[in-house]
This record gives C-alpha cells, sequence and structure tokens, in this order.
C-alpha cells in the first residue's frame, strides 16, 4: 500500500503548430494512501498536466500511471477532480450535480432513496444542506466550490484531485474552505493530490509537498516532507517554527532555485 | 365573516376546553395576521401607481407617437394618389372584413381567417419537419467531426439559395402545390435550426465535457444532463429566425401555388384591385409575424440559466 498512485518516469509532449513541446518529463511519484500531496510550481511548469494525467484526461507520452496497484486507462469516478472553475452543471441545482455523480457510482446496488441520501449528506458535509435546491448562478463563488467537492467527495473516491480548488476565491472564503477540507479529508482518509500556487495552502494542508521546476520539460525539483502534528490550526501555526522554515523552504525553491524570468 | 363566526362560537359556548378555546383563539389571530398582511401590498399598489403611470406614459407615448404620425403621413399620401386608399377606408374595410372572417362560399372566395388558419398550418408542417430533422442533423453536426466534414459542403451550397428556388423541385416532385409549399417552407426554415443547433454544440465548455469524462457518463446520459441542456439556448435563436424565415417565405409561396392561404388571398385581392384588402393584409401579416416571434422569445427566456 506505499505505492497507492504510482508515477513512473512519465513525459507529457504535446504537439503544437510550433513543432512539438514537451510540458513534463522524468516524473516519477508515489502516493501513500491516505497522504494529502500538493504540487506547487510557477504557472506553466506543467503541475496541472501532472494532475490531469492521474485523474486520465490525457495520457502520457512515454511512461505509466498507477492507481491501486492497476494502470490508469482513461478517467474514471474512483479518481474525481474538483475543478478549478467548479465545473457545475448551471441548469442543475446543488443537489442535482451531485446526484448525477452519486448516481453514477451506486445506482447499480442501491435505490433512489439511498442515493438521496447520500447526496443530501455529501452536501451536509461541505455544510450546504440550506441551499440544496438553489441553482449554481444563486449561489457564491465559495458555495460554488463546496458542490464541487461534495460531488467529488460523494463519488467516495479513491483518489480526490483538486486542480487549484480554491484559486478563484477571495483570502477569506479561502482560509475557511481549507479548514473545511482539512477536516473532511482527516475525517474519511482520502488520498489526496491537490495544485496549487499558494504556499500557505501548501504547507498547511499537505503531509508532502511536490516542488516542480519550471517549464517547458519541467520535472520535480524537490519534495518536501511536512511533519507538523494534525490536526492542525492555521492560527497556531503562525508561531510555529516548523512551519516558518517550511514556508521558508518552499519560497527559496520557488524564488530563489526556481526563479521565473520576468514574464 | 367566517372569522367573527368562530370567535361568537367560543363566546357563546359556555363549557368548552381550554385547549380548544386556545385553539380557536390561535386561528382567529392567524386569520386576523393574514387580513392585515393582505392589505399591505395593497396599499402598496396604490403608492407605487403614481410612480407606474409616469413609467406607463414614456413607455407607451412614443411608440403612440410614432403610430399616429404613421397614420397621418398614411392618410396624406393617400390624398395625393388616386388608388391608395386612406387609413379611414381601410379600417372600414377592415371591419366589415373582420365581421365575418370565417365564411365558406366555396374553394376561392373563403375568408380571412380561413385563409389564415391555412397559411399557419402550411407553416407549421413545413417548420415542424425541418425542426424534426434540422435539430438532430444539427446535433450530430456538432458532436461528429466526421459528419461535420461530410455535410459542411452540402449545406454551404445550399443554404444561400432563394427559397422559392425550391418550389418547382417540390411541384415536380410532388405534383401537387399544397405539399410543394409545406416543401419550400421546409427547406427555407431547416438552415438556422441545424447550424444553430450545431453551432451550440461546440460550444458546450470543454469543463462540462470533463465532467461527463471524470463520471463516465453514458452517452445517453451526457446527451440528456449536458448536451441538450447547454445546446436549447442555441436552439431555440435557430427556431426563433426559422420560424420567422418561414413566415416571410410562405406569402411568396402560396402567391405562385394558389389555394387558400393568405398569400395567395394578397394575389387574389390584387387582381380584384381590392387595395383596402392588400394593405390590411400587409398588417395581418405584420401582426402575425410579431406574435409568433414574441411567442418564442417568451419560450426561449424560459430556458436561458
Amino acid at each position: 500500500m506505499s505505492k497507492y498512485v504510482h508515477v513512473e518516469n512519465v513525459k507529457v509532449v504535446f504537439e503544437t503548430k510550433n513543432g512539438s513541446f514537451t510540458a513534463i518529463t522524468d516524473i516519477d511519484l508515489s502516493v501513500q494512501q491516505g497522504e494529502f500531496i500538493s504540487i506547487i510550481g510557477h504557472s506553466g511548469c506543467g503541475k496541472s498536466t501532472l494532475l490531469n494525467l492521474v485523474a486520465g484526461l490525457i495520457e502520457p507520452t512515454e511512461g505509466a500511471l498507477f492507481c491501486s496497484g492497476r494502470e490508469i486507462d482513461g478517467p474514471g469516478p474512483e479518481r474525481a477532480v474538483v475543478f478549478q472553475n467548479h465545473s457545475l452543471l448551471p441548469w442543475l441545482t446543488c443537489f442535482g450535480n451531485v446526484y448525477l455523480a452519486v448516481e453514477r457510482v451506486f445506482s447499480r446496488k442501491e435505490d433512489k432513496a439511498s442515493l438521496k441520501k447520500r447526496t443530501n449528506d455529501a452536501l451536509e458535509l461541505v455544510g450546504l444542506s440550506h441551499a440544496t435546491h438553489k441553482l449554481p448562478h444563486e449561489i457564491s463563488g465559495g458555495m460554488k466550490q463546496r458542490v464541487g467537492i461534495a460531488r467529488a467527495l460523494s463519488m467516495q473516491p479513491k483518489v480526490l484531485l483538486l486542480d487549484e480548488p480554491f484559486g478563484a476565491l477571495d483570502a477569506l472564503t479561502r482560509a475557511n474552505l481549507q479548514d473545511e477540507l482539512m477536516r473532511i479529508v482527516a475525517a474519511s482518509g482520502t488520498t489526496s493530490i491537490m495544485v496549487t500556487h499558494d504556499v500557505d495552502e501548501a504547507v498547511l494542508l499537505s503531509d508532502r509537498i511536490v516542488m516542480m521546476t519550471n517549464g517547458p520539460s519541467a520535472t520535480i525539483g524537490e519534495i518536501l516532507n511536512v511533519n507538523l502534528p494534525r490536526p492542525r490550526n492555521r492560527l497556531a501555526l503562525v508561531e510555529n517554527t516548523e512551519y516558518t522554515h517550511l514556508r521558508s523552504e518552499v519560497l527559496k525553491f520557488l524564488y530563489e532555485r526556481q526563479a521565473k524570468k520576468a514574464a | 365573516m367566517a372569522v367573527i363566526s368562530i370567535n361568537r362560537k367560543v363566546k357563546d359556548d359556555i363549557s368548552p376546553s381550554v385547549i380548544k378555546v386556545e385553539n380557536n383563539v390561535m386561528n382567529i389571530d392567524v386569520g386576523k395576521s393574514e387580513d392585515k398582511k393582505a392589505e399591505i401590498p395593497n396599499k402598496k399598489i396604490i403608492l407605487l401607481s403614481k410612480s407606474a403611470r409616469e413609467f406607463l406614459f414614456k413607455k407607451t407615448f412614443p411608440p403612440l407617437l410614432g403610430v399616429a404620425l404613421f397614420i397621418v403621413g398614411w392618410a396624406l399620401l393617400a390624398q395625393q394618389s388616386e388608388n391608395l386608399p386612406g387609413p379611414e377606408k381601410t379600417w372600414n374595410s377592415a371591419v366589415e372584413l373582420f365581421s365575418d372572417p370565417f365564411y365558406d362560399n366555396g374553394p376561392n372566395d373563403k375568408g380571412i381567417g380561413w385563409n389564415l388558419l391555412n397559411s399557419l398550418q402550411r407553416v407549421g408542417i413545413g417548420f415542424g419537419l425541418a425542426a424534426l430533422i434540422g435539430i438532430p442533423v444539427g446535433f450530430m453536426i456538432g458532436r461528429f467531426a466526421f459528419f461535420n466534414g461530410m455535410t459542411s459542403p452540402i449545406i454551404s451550397l445550399l443554404r444561400p439559395v432563394s427559397p422559392l428556388a425550391w418550389l418547382p423541385i417540390g411541384l415536380l416532385v410532388f405534383q401537387d402545390s399544397q405539399p410543394a409549399a409545406i416543401w419550400v417552407i421546409f427547406i427555407s426554415s431547416i438552415w438556422p435550426m441545424m447550424i444553430n443547433t450545431a453551432v451550440g454544440v461546440t460550444k458546450i465548455p470543454q469543463d462540462y465535457m470533463n465532467v461527463a469524462r471524470v463520471l463516465k457518463l453514458s452517452e445517453w446520459k451526457i446527451f440528456t444532463r449536458i448536451l441538450f441542456p447547454a445546446v436549447l439556448p442555441y436552439m431555440m435563436t435557430g427556431v426563433r429566425l426559422s420560424i420567422g424565415v418561414a413566415w416571410l417565405v410562405i406569402v411568396a409561396a402560396e402567391m405562385l401555388t394558389g389555394g387558400v392561404g393568405i398569400g395567395f388571398w394578397v394575389w387574389d385581392e390584387w387582381n380584384n384591385l381590392n387595395v383596402e384588402h392588400i394593405i390590411i393584409a400587409i398588417f395581418i401579416i405584420g401582426i402575425v409575424g410579431l406574435l409568433l416571434e414574441k411567442f418564442l422569445m417568451l419560450i426561449a427566456k424560459r430556458f436561458e440559466y
């Protein structure tokens, strides 16, 4: 079980009008069950590409990916994705959006009442019981992202993939959702991989931080272990020397070793 | 009234249980508060009506003035001309015409109502068939690049052809003017629906399709939960454009094919030199076209998110 998600010598080349473009190369990564991994790097470093590979939305040009011992072959509900821009279907209510996922995964074995209960439970988990029957345009950005998280978790995925889930939110909402995500993931023990460009978010949430070098031909530069005890409290961590140290490690990597030339 | 009678009952009843009285009192209270609530919005409406009247004036005055000037201009023009009837003459003729819209003196002399209904029926059938074929084909074109490649040269070639150019083909194939007219409606109204639907499918955000892929939805679920709702606004635009085209074309088609219909009626009245009736027909065609458009706009609005 030490290699729950396993990425082996992966390379991705995109064919563009101006010839081939190597997005990422020589990626080797193993994620343990129940681990929370962050992938951090400057924009264009292929961190989303790596996440999409695990999701199965794109295929590697070279190398292979495995999830719980099986090769990843296309997307599937056992690797649920929380998209950056929530990607809720605007014509379905919050309930409808989550139910679509629940129905897909559990309708063969369970009756309607049980599917509805799962949907309501998922919405309750993210604190949205009151907005069940609202349409996405009737709720705030933070609430939309909560529905996105509820939709992903409702499928009881083996791996939860988060693609800059809080990138579009304001700082206060982001902090709230980070705390809730920490609580939910701790309770469910779901293996999670999150793409982020927020250093504090990475240190606060992760067990390990995967730091990527700049693209093109980006690869994993360093992996930082975050041995802060859980449950973590953002206020207490501000004074924590280990936290400060880890934070500065990530910052040093990003702004000294992988400093972006003025874009 | 009901509240008062309950009240009396409570008072008259000498030995009611305490709970009963309480229940009744509560009921009365609820009734009273409901009455109060009902009164408040009424007052608000009265208060609002002043500004509402002002708003109404701003909204209705310019169009009314425009219409009035139009009629005056028309009357002046009619005075100068020997053949063009003025508004008054046309109005009188219209009153006479609409006093019996559904008379039937044989196939060549029917009331205006019959003519209008016949035209609408042709448009309905031709347009309906076009929707039945055009919309699914539009979905296929949008969803499958191969199918798009197959159909795009044919569509690009046929779409700019004037609708009436199709009439001889219709007459030749169907050997009858009625289906030929419907055929012209069909072929001219199919393009906007087909093309708009296809464009709608290609415009679906990749995010939605990624959701479908991650959930591994079946083709049917993708269609009902993602494709169809996402394309619906585009489709409704196509439907609206199509019905506009169909209503434009029916008049011309009927002038050529004859039979009972508003287009043929115009032509018939021209042969009778009844110019008032031609002017009335122009207004009827305009108003019906406007109503069709407004009706479809109303439906289309319901499908916006």
